[in-house]
């Protein structure tokens, strides 16, 4: 029998806790607090056990450990180089 | 298999420090990190360079590389010699890297030390949740317009009871709902790895990736489509049959509507809350003048159309 999975968007609308995002990510609750800090992801709420990510949050972090990792980058320089993704991205739609 | 050139795939000399294989790699994984490159095939040049780090990095592996002599010539038939690995131990490096990213010439010389050291670390009698998993799955822009069924082949690293990593292929149906854009990804809970020692399964993450379209470009839900077309039909006004990702429309365009103006169906991009937009780009194209007849209607109307499209340049 054919079995059809259906997933769930991760979309604006879906929201992940601090856990969710970490183990999706691989990531430890250090480096993701250190994210937030850094100022590259922005969740909603006050404390880390309290913070909500927007499912768009997941590809930002993955990519911002795919860069720490493979070029070496701190997290400044991750921070930095994802704006300049984003303006680029930005310049090309306009 | 083909042999692999890691010193030319990185550009050093075979004598290259550790210093030197560390700039080169910076330099090159940079140029084609595929979150950052534009390159063309910026992701297999990426792991080219990944797997040529792996081995000149580690002394180890370099040492074992090297003792294959030099004479090989990149993409030259290979074959591992008999217990080439004598005397050397291959520790593996920490790093969690699929097994499956690198080549079967990689494999054919370092994979099984590779894995015995990875096997080590998770054949541990601990309680885990298993690993999450991430893929791309390709779909078209009428399969986000109207939803879809793909089926998804996953190779997976599984750790078997003696603590063994071994690969195994995984079909999945998966249903890929309407209204998906670019980047995005979907999360099957718990279809990533099993758990170890009876911890939850992990999950898998799909990244939805768009097959380049021949007509339409895509930027978030937004569609945009260049629309070739004449100078009367914009100047005189007409009704166009076009194509959407959708099936055909008629587009009316008013008389007088400039070239390179953007025209917007409203909500006929990919659907959602908010659904996006159609933008179509009227590009204006001429007729050749390439026979008596369509010269002469270009004379009569350079005669009898005074128009000046550079007026507002000045003098």
């Amino acid at each position: 029998m054919k079995t059809i999975l259906t997933g769930q968007v991760l979309d604006d609308t879906i929201e992940l806790t601090l856990i969710e995002i970490t183990e999706a990510c691989s990531l430890s609750t250090e480096q993701i607090v250190e994210l937030v800090k850094e100022g590259v992801l922005d969740p909603i709420g006050e404390e880390p056990m309290d913070w909500r990510f927007h499912g768009t949050s997941l590809t930002k972090a993955r990519v911002a450990m795919r860069l720490q990792k493979d070029l070496g980058l701190n997290l400044a320089g991750v921070a930095l180089a994802l704006d300049l993704l984003d303006e680029i991205e930005s310049c090309v739609r306009s | 298999m083909d042999f692999r050139d890691y010193y030319e795939i990185m550009g050093v000399n075979r004598d290259a420090t550790r210093d030197e294989i560390k700039r080169a790699y910076r330099k090159l994984a940079r140029k084609y990190h595929p979150d950052v490159s534009k390159e063309k095939e910026a992701e297999i040049r990426f792991k080219e360079v990944g797997e040529a780090y792996a081995v000149l990095k580690d002394p180890e592996k370099r040492a074992a590389y090297d003792q294959l002599g030099p004479d090989w010539e990149a993409g030259q038939e290979f074959q591992a010699p008999p217990n080439w690995d004598a005397g050397f131990e291959f520790t593996g490096d920490g790093d969690d890297h699929d097994p499956s990213a690198y080549s079967e010439f990689f494999e054919s010389l370092f994979g099984q030390g590779f894995r015995s050291a990875q096997g080590q670390r998770t054949g541990r009698g601990i309680r885990m949740r298993g690993q999450d998993h991430h893929a791309k799955v390709l779909i078209n822009l009428a399969d986000a317009y109207r939803g879809a069924t793909r089926s998804v082949s996953l190779k997976a690293a599984e750790v078997d009871d003696s603590g063994q990593i071994t690969t195994k292929q995984r079909n999945l149906n998966i249903k890929i709902p309407k209204g998906v854009s670019q980047g995005q990804r979907i999360r099957l809970a718990g279809q990533g790895s099993p758990g170890i020692g009876g911890g939850q399964a992990g999950d898998l993450y799909l990244e939805i990736e768009f097959e380049p379209d021949r007509l339409f470009k895509v930027e978030g839900r937004d569609v945009f489509l260049d629309l070739p077309v004449t100078p009367w039909e914009l100047a005189l006004g007409a009704t166009i049959k076009i194509p959407t990702p959708d099936g055909t429309v008629d587009l009316k365009v008013p008389k007088g509507t400039k070239g390179g103006k953007k025209m917007r169906l409203k909500q006929r991009g990919i659907p959602g809350t908010p659904a996006g937009n159609l933008y179509v780009v009227p590009q204006i194209t001429l007729p050749p003048a390439d026979n008596e007849a369509a010269e002469a209607l270009y004379r009569q109307m350079e005669q009898e159309l005074p128009y000046n499209p550079r007026s507002e340049m000045g003098d």
